[in-house]
């Protein structure tokens, strides 16, 4: 399932299509996480990816109204190689692994005899031997909600000033914010 | 899963026997990741839109996630899982900067099909 949504996000036109069979992949890798005998990252998966990425990019998608993709014959000339070149990186790729590669003596479906995937097992080691990381995450986070909030902002940025022995150079910069301003309140106007 | 699918299919299929045991080996789990992980480097290339481009990036950070998890379970090691975790939190930060840029480019020019971003272009 998790192929024939990825299959499908490729190849739909409308972007909406594709977010919704992106979802179907989060799902399926998730029950995949269930599987393997990692609750919380499967839990985790579905509360941020699907929960949360998900609803921004169809949010982004709504709003910026994109239409379906029209077909482009000219684009195609260097793609299809491309693509069969890829594929059969693939073939080769899955036969290795599928005939090299030595599988471990434990299988995950037991979820008794081990305490990996325990959220107390992770919590632990989040806040002992990964506490660094941890932090140097929740800096990086920070630094996204920073970066989204100045990307939004309509308001001119600072311009650099010129240095004044240049001509004519101590209007440039007043000239630039005042033709921004007035650009945004026109746009108010028309609304 | 779609290996238990397929075996279970299988099983219809014959007479039935006694019992059948399918093990989900580590090799299946890291061709599910290297084939969701080439689909999602097709689609990077082959699409226009800056947002399928974006789905197909968070496809390729997924497969990796499988990989990671499935190795951590197969080999009995926490530190797998850790790193999931850490990688999920950084898409999430470069999705939502990700899509603040797309919404930048779409104010400038109206359009966000990466064909037409070719200012730049000699």
């Amino acid at each position: 399932m998790a192929i024939g949504c990825a299959i499908s996000l490729v190849t739909q036109r409308n972007p909406l299509y594709g977010a919704v069979s992106l979802i179907g992949v989060f799902l399926s890798l998730s029950a995949l996480y269930v599987l393997l005998a990692a609750p919380f990252i499967a839990a985790v998966q579905l509360i941020i990816y699907a929960g949360a990425i998900m609803v921004l990019v169809i949010f982004v998608i709504l709003l910026l109204n994109v239409e379906e993709e029209e077909r482009q014959p000219l684009r195609l000339r260097y793609l299809v190689p491309t693509a069969i070149f890829l594929a059969g990186a693939l073939v080769a790729e899955v036969t290795f692994i599928l005939y090299f590669v030595q599988t471990s003596p434990y299988t995950p479906s037991d979820p008794g005899s081990s305490n990996v995937g325990l959220t107390s097992n992770i919590g632990a080691n989040l806040m002992t031997t990964y506490l660094l990381p941890f932090e140097l995450t929740g800096v990086l986070l920070l630094m996204a909600i920073v970066g989204a909030m100045s990307l939004a902002k309509k308001m001119p940025f600072l311009v650099s000033a010129p240095s004044r022995t240049a001509t004519g150079s101590d209007a440039e910069p007043i000239a630039v914010t005042v033709k921004l301003t007035q650009a945004s309140q026109q746009e108010e106007e028309e609304k | 899963m779609t290996t238990k699918l397929f075996a279970n299919g299988l099983f219809l299929l014959q007479d039935f026997p006694t019992e059948l045991q399918i093990s989900v080996d580590l090799s299946w789990y890291l061709s599910l990741s290297a084939i969701l992980f080439t689909i999602g480097v097709v689609g990077v290339i082959i699409k226009r839109n800056a947002i399928a481009m974006f789905m197909c990036i968070e496809l390729m950070l997924n497969s990796v996630n499988l990989t990671f998890i499935s190795f951590s379970s197969f080999f009995r090691d926490v530190n797998g899982q850790l790193f999931v975790f850490i990688v999920m939190a950084v898409a999430a930060a470069e999705a939502a900067v990700g899509l603040g840029i797309i919404i930048s480019i779409f104010r400038n020019r109206e359009s966000i099909d990466v064909d037409d971003a070719s200012v730049l272009r000699g």
